[in-house]
C-alpha cells in the first residue's frame, strides 16, 4: 500500500464522492493540501474511519436480533430452573416464569449436603483441576509457541507441521491409545492422567503462535540489542503484549476444565469432580426434573465468570497496543 | 582466537539450553499424548484387540471388512459427509460474521453481545431445552404450537422421524457453532492494527467491505486458518451434541456420523482394532479436507 504514488492518493482525496448523499460537510484540508479529517455521521461516538451512520444501525439491529435468538435457549432454562414443580408440567407452557422459586436450588443443595463423598470434596476437586491445568495448558502452550514463531533453530518447521497435522486428528478417536499409554504409565486414577497431558495442548500452542506471529520482530530485536535474555523478552515484553490471546487460552482451558465429567482415567470416587457429581444428581429423570435444570445453571457459573473478566481484559490490553512493525 | 570461539561455543551450547526449557514440557508431552496415541492407533487398527488378549496381527482385515461389509459405516459416511458439507461452511461464516459484526460495536455493549452469543458454548449442557422444543408429543413446544394453530392434526416426532431429524440437527449444530473458532476471531480482531485502517483509507478504502476485503481478513489469517482447521475437524467429528438431543443409536441410523459408528465399536462391542480403524480413516478425511480448506482461504485478499 505504501508503493502508491502520490498523484492517484490526491486524486482520490482531492475529490472525495459522499456516499448516498449522507454526507454534506466539506472535507478540510491541510495547507498542503492533504486531507484532514473526513468527518462522516456515525451513530457510535468512536474514532474510525469508513463508517457509515445507517449501516451501524442496520448491523447493530441485527446483532440484537440475532443474539435474541441466541440467549433463548439460555434465558429459558435460567427461566425453567425458577419454576415451582406445577409450573415445569403446565400446559401450554410460559417462557418466562410466573412465580419464580428458588425451590430447585434449595433442593439442589439438600442434596448435595447429603452425597457420599461430601459436596466440597468433589468442589476442590474441581477447583484444583481447572487451576493447576490452565495454568500448566497455558504456559507450557506460550512457552513452546514464542521460539516456534520467532526464533531460528532446526526442526522448527517440522514441529509446528505435526502440531497443525494433530488438529486435524479429532480427539476422542485417540481414547483407546491414551488409555493405553496411561495404564503403561501406572496414572490411571490419577491427576497425572488429567494434569500432565495439558502441558502438550496442541490447539492452544497453535493458537498462540498465531498471535505472536503478529507480534513484529523489530521489538524482540531491540529488546535483544538492550541485552535481556530470552526469558524476560518472554516474560516482559511478549506475553504482556499478546494478552488476548492467553486470555482467550484461559477461557477455553477453565471451561474444559470445569466441565470435566466422568473420564476412563478416574474410578475412585474421591477424586471425581463437581460436574460429575451433580450430572449424577440431575440424572434421576422425571423426579429431579427441577433440580436437573438448577444444575446447568449451576455449572454455567464459574465458567461467564471467568469468561466476563477475560474479555473485559481483552478489551482494555487493546487500547494500549500501537506497536508497528 | 582460539578463546573466542570456545566462549561462541559456550553461548550456543546455552542458547539450547534455554530451548530445552522452553520447548521441552510442550513436545514431551504433546508426543507422548498426542502423536503416540495416532500411531498406536495406527498399529491397533491392524490388529483384531479386545482390550483383554493380547493383539493378534490381520493386516489390513479392519479395512476391508470396513469398506466391504458395513453397510451401517457407509450410511455414517454419508450422514457425515452431508452434515459436514451443510453445517461446516455456514458455521465457519456464521462466525466470522458475527464476530466482524461485533467487533464494530464499541467495547461495552461489545462484551455484552459476546456474551450473549457465546453463551450456548459456555453452558454447555442444555440438551434438555432442545428436548422439550422439539418434544414428539403435544407437550413438545414446537408441536403444541402448530397444533393449536391448527397447522398439523398429529403431532410430529421431530426427534424420532429421519424426515425431520436433519433439519432439526443443521438447527442445534448451527446454535452451538459460535465456539473457538468464533472467540479466536474476536480476539484476532482486537489484534489488527488499527494504524492500518488510518493507512488503508488515505490509500482510497471507501467503506467497510473494502476494509474487511482488503485490510481486516489479510491481516488475520493466522486466526482464519485456525478456525478453518477446528471448523473442519469439528464438522467431521461431529457425534456427541446429536447424542445429546437425539439418543444413541439414532432412529434407522439417520443421524449415525463416523463419530458414533467409532464409540459404537470402541466403547461398547469393544472390537478396538476395527475401531482403530475408523478412527484412521476419519482422520485422512479430515487431513485431506482441511487441505482442501486451506487452498481456498490461501487466496483471499491477493
Amino acid at each position: 500500500m505504501a508503493e502508491r504514488i502520490d498523484e492517484e492518493v490526491q486524486v482520490v482525496y482531492k475529490n472525495p464522492k459522499p456516499l448516498f448523499g449522507i454526507i454534506k460537510r466539506r472535507p478540510k484540508y491541510d495547507e498542503e493540501g492533504h486531507l484532514i479529517y473526513y468527518k462522516k455521521k456515525k451513530l457510535f461516538k468512536y474514532n474510525r474511519v469508513n463508517r457509515s451512520f445507517g449501516g451501524d444501525l442496520t448491523m447493530f439491529a441485527f446483532l440484537l436480533i440475532a443474539g435474541a435468538f441466541m440467549a433463548f435457549p439460555l434465558v429459558y432454562a435460567i427461566s425453567q430452573s425458577l419454576k415451582p414443580l406445577h409450573e415445569l408440567w403446565l400446559f401450554p407452557p410460559n417462557l418466562i416464569v410466573k412465580n419464580p422459586t428458588f425451590k430447585n436450588y434449595i433442593d439442589l443443595f439438600n442434596i448435595m449436603s447429603n452425597s457420599l463423598v461430601p459436596m466440597s470434596k468433589y468442589l476442590f476437586n474441581t477447583i484444583f483441576i481447572t487451576l493447576v491445568g490452565t495454568l500448566l495448558r497455558t504456559i507450557s502452550a506460550s512457552m513452546c509457541a514464542y521460539p516456534v514463531s520467532k526464533r531460528q533453530f532446526k526442526g522448527k518447521n517440522f514441529i509446528f507441521q505435526i502440531v497443525t497435522l494433530s488438529l486435524m486428528f479429532a480427539a476422542p478417536a485417540a481414547t483407546i491409545a491414551n488409555y493405553i499409554i496411561m495404564a503403561n504409565l501406572g496414572w490411571i486414577d490419577t491427576y497425572y492422567a488429567i494434569l500432565i497431558p495439558a502441558l502438550g495442548n496442541s490447539t492452544a500452542m497453535y493458537l498462540v503462535k498465531q498471535f505472536i506471529d503478529q507480534f513484529p520482530d523489530s521489538v524482540l530485536e531491540a529488546a535483544r540489542i538492550d541485552g535481556a535474555g530470552e526469558f524476560r523478552i518472554f516474560w516482559q515484553i511478549l506475553m504482556p503484549s499478546i494478552k488476548p490471546a492467553w486470555m482467550t487460552l484461559i477461557v477455553f482451558a477453565v471451561q474444559d476444565f470445569w466441565n470435566m465429567g466422568s473420564t476412563i482415567f478416574i474410578y475412585r470416587e474421591e477424586l471425581k469432580t463437581l460436574a460429575y457429581a451433580l450430572s449424577q444428581i440431575a440424572a434421576a429423570g422425571i423426579a429431579r426434573a427441577g433440580v436437573s435444570t438448577a444444575v446447568s445453571i449451576v455449572m454455567m457459573i464459574v465458567p461467564v465468570i471467568t469468561f466476563v473478566i477475560t474479555q473485559s481484559n481483552i478489551l482494555e490490553t487493546m487500547s494500549t497496543s500501537g506497536m508497528k512493525d | 582466537m582460539k578463546n573466542k570461539t570456545s566462549s561462541l561455543a559456550k553461548k550456543k551450547k546455552f542458547e539450547n539450553l534455554d530451548l530445552i526449557v522452553f520447548l521441552g514440557p510442550f513436545l514431551v508431552t504433546f508426543f507422548t499424548f498426542t502423536v503416540l496415541p495416532v500411531f498406536i492407533s495406527l498399529f491397533i487398527s491392524l490388529t483384531n484387540f479386545n482390550m483383554l488378549e493380547m493383539p493378534e496381527f490381520v493386516g489390513l482385515a479392519n479395512y476391508q471388512k470396513l469398506f466391504l461389509n458395513d453397510d451401517i459405516f457407509a450410511t455414517a459416511l454419508q450422514n457425515t459427509f452431508i452434515l459436514a458439507l451443510v453445517t461446516g461452511p455456514i458455521s465457519y461464516i456464521i462466525c466470522f460474521g458475527l464476530a466482524w459484526l461485533i467487533n464494530e460495536v464499541p467495547a461495552k455493549p461489545r462484551a455484552f453481545l459476546t456474551l450473549l452469543f457465546y453463551a450456548p458454548s459456555l453452558s454447555g449442557g442444555f440438551g434438555f431445552v432442545w428436548q422439550l422444543l422439539f418434544s414428539g408429543d403435544r407437550y413438545g413446544y414446537i408441536n403444541g404450537l402448530l397444533l393449536n394453530l391448527g397447522v398439523i392434526t398429529d403431532p410430529i416426532l421431530f426427534l424420532k422421524d429421519p424426515n425431520y431429524m436433519f433439519g432439526v440437527c443443521v438447527v442445534i449444530v448451527l446454535w452451538q457453532a459460535l465456539g473457538t473458532t468464533f472467540l479466536t476471531f474476536i480476539a484476532g480482531l482486537q489484534t489488527v492494527d488499527r494504524s492500518l485502517y488510518e493507512a488503508a483509507a488515505v490509500d482510497g478504502i471507501k467503506n467497510r467491505w473494502q476494509e474487511l476485503y482488503f485490510v481486516t481478513l489479510p491481516s488475520m489469517r493466522g486466526q482464519l486458518l485456525f478456525g478453518a482447521i477446528l471448523n473442519v475437524t469439528g464438522s467431521f467429528g461431529i457425534g456427541s451434541v446429536i447424542t445429546a438431543v437425539f439418543g444413541f443409536p439414532t432412529t434407522d441410523y439417520a443421524l449415525h456420523t463416523i463419530m458414533h459408528h467409532l464409540d459404537d465399536y470402541g466403547g461398547v462391542r469393544f472390537e478396538m482394532g476395527y475401531a482403530c480403524a475408523i478412527a484412521t480413516l476419519l482422520f485422512v478425511i479430515s487431513f485431506t479436507m482441511n487441505k482442501l480448506f486451506q487452498f481456498v482461504l490461501g487466496r483471499i485478499g491477493k
